[in-house]
């Protein structure tokens, strides 16, 4: 672990890194980090300074918690507020605002909402508490969403009937489609998330330069990584050969994590999802297949939210997409603040407001 | 009868038996032995282990007060007695207070074992003496099951700051430069590692630790001290944004200078924390008059609370009230406050 930690973050290296990338980079180049832990990763470790003034940096919708839809969310905090119903959920969504509420709120009122790093977690939860359903909040991508089938096939295989799902993951691929078909801003380059594409494999990029003619770099989180990934992307743009290069080779091959991928559809299937900031995109989403319809929460319970709200004046969606920054937000900083958010975008760990707002002070 | 009953809070036989027995064999403290309604002292009356002191002239008086309702009781390096008497004595050592006098006020929940409770009080007797100070003042209430998590201890302290000394979050000056007592982070990530849900294996302990004598040391090393402050809740990275918010001045520190531990490393990297605002509750950092840097860190290091103290960065004049770091890598970022409490994160 310290080994990944020291050798990773060499400032000798990175200034070598820099100083290839200057002298690389010619022409003006619009990137996009897809991954909000890579937006996280940038700002922590301060690389945006250290770029020259020809590449822009973009933050891309790959935060799980920034694009759950309201009326998602809604539904989740309205289960949670169910009697005997425990909820449980990663850490990020509790504060996220819902159309009129959140999870922390709920958990504040009464409802019984619990904090897990994994559905291993939640599964040990309904063995323990089985006499109360126990619902886990699967927002996620690819990243998280085997797990998540593992623990269903967990509660298949032992006869655990009081553990629910509900599926609420997203794929990044089509999303990333998306945002291009949506042509709203001008992209040179992406790079690519590096855990999604350790499960999808690099070969799940090949479609960015076959059909819209990008680059695309898969790279890691550590400082040394993303300027590697950096360098590659820019090299590949100034000699104009897109392609797909996967530069975090010690954790993603071309063809993934098969056992994982395996599990996935084995317990869901593709359908469309919604997404906040990109509306409904097809064949984005997970849904549950029929063999294991009886741990899908959607099947188990009816609630009913209410009309969905959303924040006014709240730009997550466009920031989401690249087409603004945080700080092209009239919210942003004045009304909107970690402490008192009014997106997810300011309330995820890898909300690219919060990132923003954390790390950027007033210079950015 | 092993456990706290109702009874034990009404002020009846059972309190007097239970503050006799369990309580005065640990707080030996002649004030609190006359068991009169306050305690009544005289700062003249040294302790055996007290430095010299000039009450004469000493006008002031430093006074705090804290709770602790720490999870679970007993964690890797300490526990919730532990944690009162060198919480307090440390708020008061970072005004430059010599700490005299603690009080010391338990709410027990119904039920709880008395073995428990004896624990946590010899404990403090322990620290009281380490720090030597006194417990001259207590008080226990008992609540029904489920009133309170099994113990809570809230305490007050006093101390008396010798003549001269202005020790504040106000007085940090451009020029002057930062220092830490050492590596940061131990104590939230040891007690988060034994709370429940969140078992991982690790060696850390939690840095608890009356830091008087430490300051002590300091201010006989240089009579430049001008801000001192125990990162507790919100970190070493909510400190330094008091200070620097408090004395209106830039603070900018580097990353590779400031001291963190292997293991907090990796938990916090694990679990999507970061050391700058984890708690820590037997540091320090100071900030200093930059030519006495040398001999304050020559003292510090000679003491075992703070062998690893660094020089962690500066007081700049501008931006005023915020934090710079400048990354391992070379970059910059802003250290904010810590925004609410610390979650973690999902992938």
């Amino acid at each position: 672990m310290m080994k990944y930690l020291d050798e990773f973050r060499d400032p000798a290296l990175a200034a070598a890194l820099v100083d290839k990338i200057r002298r690389r980079s010619t022409r003006p180049v619009r990137l996009m980090e897809f991954c909000g832990t890579h937006t996280v990763s940038i700002f922590k470790h301060g690389i945006r300074q250290l770029l020259p003034p020809t590449i822009e940096m973009l933050s891309g919708p790959g935060c799980p918690v920034c694009v759950t839809a309201n009326a998602d969310l809604d539904w989740a905090i309205a289960l949670a507020s169910e009697p005997d119903v425990i909820l449980t959920t990663f850490g990020d969504m509790l504060r996220v605002p819902g159309s009129r509420s959140s999870l922390e709120k709920a958990k504040a009122e009464g409802a019984d909402v619990r904090v897990v790093y994994s559905t291993l977690d939640a599964l040990q939860i309904a063995r323990d508490n089985p006499d109360h359903p126990v619902v886990f909040l699967g927002i996620g991508f690819e990243t998280t969403a085997p797990t998540i089938a593992a623990s269903i096939l967990q509660a298949d295989a032992e006869g655990v009937s009081n553990y629910y799902v509900f599926p609420a993951h997203k794929l990044t691929p089509p999303a990333t489609r998306a945002i291009l078909d949506a042509g709203e801003s001008r992209l040179d380059g992406i790079i690519g998330p590096g855990h999604v594409t350790t499960v999808i494999g690099s070969q799940a990029w090949e479609f960015l330069p076959r059909d819209y003619g990008l680059s695309c770099v898969i790279a890691g989180f550590e400082p040394l990584d993303i300027l590697q990934g950096i360098y590659t992307l820019v090299d590949r743009i100034e000699s104009g050969d897109p392609q797909v290069d996967n530069v975090y080779s010690r954790s993603v091959r071309p063809e993934g994590n098969q056992v994982a991928l395996e599990h996935m559809y084995r317990v869901f299937d593709v359908c469309a999802a919604d997404w906040r900031g990109l509306g409904t995109v097809p064949a984005s989403g997970l849904k549950v297949r029929a063999p294991f319809r009886h741990f899908d929460a959607r099947e188990r319970f009816q609630v009913d939210p209410g009309p969905v709200v959303e924040p006014q004046g709240c730009l997550c969606g466009e920031v989401i997409r690249g087409v603004r920054t945080p700080p092209e937000c009239k919210l942003y900083r004045k009304v909107c603040t970690p402490h008192r958010p009014v997106g997810p975008c300011m309330v995820s760990s890898e909300g690219a407001c919060a990132a923003y707002y954390l790390y950027a002070g007033e210079q950015d | 009868m092993n456990r706290i009953l109702l009874a034990h809070g009404s002020g009846g036989r059972l309190s007097h038996d239970l503050i006799c027995d369990l309580f005065l064999p640990h707080f030996t403290a002649p004030a609190l032995a006359r068991l009169d309604d306050a305690a009544v002292v005289e700062p003249g009356e040294a302790l055996p282990t007290k430095r010299q002191l000039e009450f004469t002239d000493s006008r002031r008086l430093a006074f705090t007060t804290d709770s602790y309702v720490v999870k679970p009781l007993f964690f890797n390096g300490g526990d919730i007695g532990r944690l009162a008497v060198c919480g307090t004595v440390n708020d008061l050592a970072m005004v430059g207070a010599t700490p005299l006098y603690l009080s010391a006020g338990f709410i027990i929940e119904e039920g709880l074992e008395l073995d428990v409770l004896r624990e946590v009080v010899a404990s403090m007797r322990a620290s009281a003496q380490e720090a030597a100070v006194e417990i001259v003042a207590g008080d226990t209430k008992v609540v029904e099951k489920g009133g309170a998590d099994q113990l809570f201890i809230s305490t007050a302290g006093l101390g008396i700051v010798p003549d001269g000394i202005e020790i504040s979050a106000s007085n940090a000056r451009p020029g002057d430069v930062v220092i830490v007592s050492g590596a940061i982070g131990d104590h939230g990530i040891a007690v988060l590692s034994e709370r429940e849900g969140l078992a991982f294996k690790t060696e850390l302990e939690s840095d608890v630790a009356p830091l008087n004598h430490l300051v002590a040391d300091m201010m006989q090393a240089s009579s430049h001290i001008h801000v001192l402050r125990d990162p507790t809740r919100g970190g070493l990275g909510t400190s330094l944004n008091e200070i620097a918010q408090q004395s209106q001045v830039g603070i900018a520190i580097e990353e590779h200078r400031i001291p963190v531990r292997d293991g907090v490393r990796a938990a916090c990297e694990m679990l999507g924390y970061d050391p700058l605002y984890v708690a820590n509750e037997g540091k320090l950092v100071a900030v200093i008059d930059r030519e006495d840097a040398d001999q304050i860190l020559e003292a510090m290091r000679a003491h075992p609370y703070a062998e690893e103290a660094a020089i962690i960065g500066e007081v700049t004049a501008e931006p005023k009230g915020k934090v710079l770091l400048r990354t391992g890598i070379g970059g910059t970022r802003v250290v904010d406050m810590l925004a609410g409490e610390i979650l973690p994160r999902i992938c």
